[in-house]
């Protein structure tokens, strides 16, 4: 039998029985069916599967379930990424939307970082974190400079 | 009728593009599909100005081989000149035959109808009636050829914000977050070649994995079945460790202006051929080249597929599912009626890559499990599997006299396939027929007329340079596999244009800008160089040097598409970065101009990134990038500046916007670089070790 796990996600605590060593990606896509959160790689390299962990930006892929047990999960479907999923749209900062979802959540995290967000820390975050192939930085970085005239929690 | 849009000719019956729905909704349908550039978007603002309803009230079904209209490949920035003029003419038709039938029904002349969100008004009456109210007795299953031509309006509404993207962000709308009843998950597992044989397989080994479902053994093609993604990809990797396979021959090895092609076998056409070249005062030979580019999508390639009674359903993020569904019958050697294949979005593609190849995986591994399965690719197979952008080698000779006038030019390309898609040319297009028990052989390269052309597309100046020849030498089968991406040969082939165009201003003594002005006699490629050059304050005497320069590149896209110039500035340290694009484009008149001006940064940053640091190599052991580290792209640290300026000439069709802008940039940003440190760098990509070889070379 596997052991069971108690992840809290977007507010929502749930007690599930995981195989040991499921990634945090699989937890969420296939035990949860919260499938906004995207495998890109797989191996920590992309920053599709970026959900928040204690308000960290954290690769999903890269981090085990039951290591998450007990922290503050967020993912694109909480209530508090909603604000900034509805910017890109507005921007359409976005082509393809693959990378989205986690450049959303990195986003978030960063904004929180108020009263004075700081831009170039951002910028090092992204780069660090996050790919996106279809070429959709500017407008990426356009939607994050707007985002910070306006409330978010 | 002779004017009908081609795509609606070909498929004649209306009721494939517009249906009235019971629940105050309208359907539109389209072969072209969604692949992050917005069009099923467009599709939805076109339908609604020609309906006559707001584009919330249409919705749309697009790639469908059971419901959609055979519209053939989503490619080649055609999809809104043609997809788009088949809509816009098929929407106004069904109009045209609703006013018709208002017009009965309120007992007044059609031209007294006025259409109004949905509604049909009589001018100067009360009365009204709807689509809705209508519907009932207007056929649609009709052949439109037999219509009055249809009464297209002017003007587009204003789009409504994508439509595709809350549903991808909500995991629901991407192919990977489809879920069928009872499905399973699928890997195949490859070999580090590509068409390796098989000489070890332990099939009670396999499947004494724990978490394995099911073991596909079809001739060399191995694949394994699960529960879950996550026990899908872990069993996949131990089963990799179990399998022996016999590596074909090695290939010949990289070298840097890709001397292995003059090895291969070649399909050599000249194209173009006014005469050959005259001395003149000045000549200037080069050779230019670029690697093989990966296509390096976000998302993994991925396919759905569910066989029912010897009936198989297929869910793809392919470019084309007719063309699909006919590979797939001829790999699995049934009717192509016994399939359907239906699209959903996948991560952005930029041409061909793996996503026709994991189609046929994944129904070979739900035959194999007897329940449907999802096949999604590793990110390994996704940068070494599928086919990559081709190597490219591009010599140009050009003669000019002493007036600095050009007076001929010689251009010859060298490349493998830049084509090698499904469709109607014999063999299979999909990886995994070609290792079958019963193997196909792999579809032929094509090339295409000229212009577009493939490799050698954009081999001919849009310049006046008086004498032309322009020759192609396919090479069918090079070291790596490859196929369309995005811009074809047009990517390479402007860049050696227009770095050959600086160079010969320089040696007449003549700013850039004002050189290719002079030799232009086409006024809309002139007003986008000259609106490009206004919008970054070009400067005949801007100083270079200092690790700062700035470069203009200009191509009309396939000679017969979209304008565009770009003007490039760029910072040289420990990398060349761009630092600032200015681009000018004239595509027509734009249905969503910012989603255009989308398509056009989304080139721009990718184009920069081929080009200063892309690079898909090879060693005796195969490609060499299977994974990210292997095969960095550009980051958000090295975000550039852009802005975009669309030029729109009044009453001028729309073009494609989605690659012109590759070729301008590669070229602005050689001749950007040849502005900073005065080296001319003929390969790409402008890397620091290039760019030390290229001072040496000229130093010596
Ligand atoms: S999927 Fe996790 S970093 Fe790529
Ligand atoms: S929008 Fe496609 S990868 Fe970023």
């Amino acid at each position: 039998m596997s052991p069971s796990v108690l992840l809290t996600v977007n507010g929502h605590t749930h007690e599930l029985s995981l195989a040991p060593g499921t990634l945090l990606i699989d937890a969420l896509r296939t035990d949860l069916a919260l499938k906004g959160t995207r495998h890109g790689c797989g191996e920590g390299a992309c920053g599709a599967c970026t959900v928040l962990v204690n308000g960290i930006a954290v690769q999903s892929c890269d981090i085990a379930a039951a290591e998450c047990a007990g922290a503050a999960i967020e993912t694109i479907e909480s209530d508090a990424a909603a604000p900034v999923a509805a910017a890109f749209l507005e921007f359409t900062a976005a082509q393809c939307g693959f990378c989205t979802a986690g450049i959303v959540m990195t986003i978030l995290a960063w904004l929180r970082g108020r009263p004075v967000p700081d831009r170039a820390e951002l910028i090092g975050k992204l780069d660090e974190l996050h790919l996106c192939r279809c070429g959709a930085h500017a407008r990426i970085l356009r939607v994050a400079d707007a985002l910070v005239a306006r409330p978010v929690r | 009728m002779s004017t009908l849009p081609a795509d609606l000719a070909a498929n004649p019956r209306l009721d494939l593009w517009v249906r009235v729905d019971d629940d105050g909704c309208i359907t539109v349908r389209s072969g072209k599909v969604e692949l992050g550039q917005g069009i099923t978007t467009a599709m939805v603002a076109i339908a609604a100005r020609q309906l006559c309803v707001s584009p919330q009230r249409v919705r749309i079904v697009s790639g469908d081989t059971a419901l959609a209209p055979d519209e053939g490949q989503t490619a080649g920035s055609q999809s809104i000149e043609q997809g788009g003029a088949a809509m816009r003419t098929a929407t106004a038709l069904a109009r045209g035959l609703f006013v018709a039938e208002a017009a009965r029904e309120l007992g007044v002349p059609a031209t007294d109808i006025k259409t109004e969100e949905g509604w049909f008004f009589a001018v100067g009456r009360n009365d009204r009636c709807s689509y809705w109210d209508l519907s009932a007795r207007v056929d649609l299953a009709l052949d439109v050829t037999g219509l009055e031509p249809a009464v297209i309006l002017a003007g587009a509404v204003t789009p409504p914000a994508r439509i595709d993207l809350p549903g991808k962000l909500a995991g629901t709308m991407f192919i990977h977050d489809l879920d069928l009843p009872g499905m399973r998950h699928g890997r195949i597992v490859r070999p580090a070649m590509a068409r390796a044989r098989l000489v070890g397989f332990d099939r009670a080994a396999i499947e004494a994995l724990p978490g394995v479902l099911a073991v596909l053994r079809d001739g060399d093609v191995v694949g394994i079945v699960a529960a879950r993604d996550d026990t899908a990809r872990q069993v996949a990797k131990r089963a990799a460790e179990l399998l022996r396979w016999d590596a074909p021959p090695a290939p010949p090895p990289m070298s840097e202006f890709h001397d292995w092609m003059d090895d291969l076998p070649a399909n050599s056409r000249v194209i173009f051929d006014e005469t050959t070249c005259v001395p003149a005062a000045h000549r200037y030979e080069g050779v230019f080249a670029r690697p093989y580019i990966a296509h390096a999508a976000i998302g993994p390639a991925c396919a759905v597929a569910r066989w029912t009674d010897g009936k198989l359903e297929v869910w793809t993020h392919s470019q084309g599912v007719f063309p699909l569904r006919a590979h797939l019958a001829r790999a699995l050697a049934m009717p192509q009626s016994d399939i359907i294949v239906t699209h959903r979005p996948g991560a952005g593609c930029y041409g061909h890559n793996g996503a026709d190849d994991v189609a046929l995986d994944a129904a070979l591994l739900a035959r194999a499990a007897g329940a449907p399965v999802m096949c999604q690719w590793s990110r390994a197979d996704e940068l070494s599997t599928a086919p990559a952008g081709a190597a490219m080698r591009v010599s140009v000779t050009a003669e000019m006299d002493a007036d600095g006038r050009i007076t001929c030019w010689d251009q010859e390309v060298f490349s493998p396939p830049h084509f090698a898609r499904p469709s109607a040319a014999p063999g299979t297009a999909l990886l995994s027929a070609w290792s079958m028990a019963t193997p196909q052989a792999p579809a032929i390269a094509q090339q295409a007329g000229f212009p577009p052309g493939t490799g050698e597309r954009n081999g001919l100046p849009l310049y006046v340079v008086g004498a032309r020849r322009l020759r192609h030498h396919l090479l069918p089968q090079g070291p790596l596999r490859s196929s369309a991406l995005r811009s074809l040969g047009a990517h390479c082939n402007v860049f050696a244009i227009e770095s050959v165009m600086d160079e010969l201003a320089l040696r007449a003594g003549v700013d850039p800008v004002r050189f290719r002005l002079a030799h232009l006699d086409d006024p809309r490629a002139r007003a986008v160089i000259e609106a490009a050059a206004t919008m970054a304050d070009w400067r005949e005497d801007a100083p270079g040097g200092e690790g700062v320069g700035r470069g203009i590149g200009f191509a009309r896209y396939k000679n017969s598409s979209a304008w565009c110039a770009v003007v490039a500035q760029i910072e040289v340290g420990e990398r060349v970065r761009l630092t600032r694009a200015h681009i000018a484009v004239d595509c027509g008149e734009a249905i969503d101009v910012d989603g255009v001006i989308n398509q056009i940064e989304g080139g721009a940053i990718q184009a920069a990134s081929w080009t200063l640091i892309e690079e898909a190599g090879w060693d005796s052991n195969g490609p060499r990038a299977r994974a990210w580290e292997d095969y960095p792209i550009l980051r958000f640290g090295d975000t550039p500046d852009i802005a975009v300026r669309l030029l729109q000439p009044a009453d001028a069709p729309p073009l494609g916007a989605g690659e012109c802008v590759a070729g301008p940039m590669a070229g602005a940003l050689g001749n950007a670089l040849r502005h900073a440190l005065g080296v001319r760098v003929r390969r790409m990509p402008l890397t620091p070790e290039r760019i030390a070889t290229a001072i040496e070379q000229e130093g010596s």
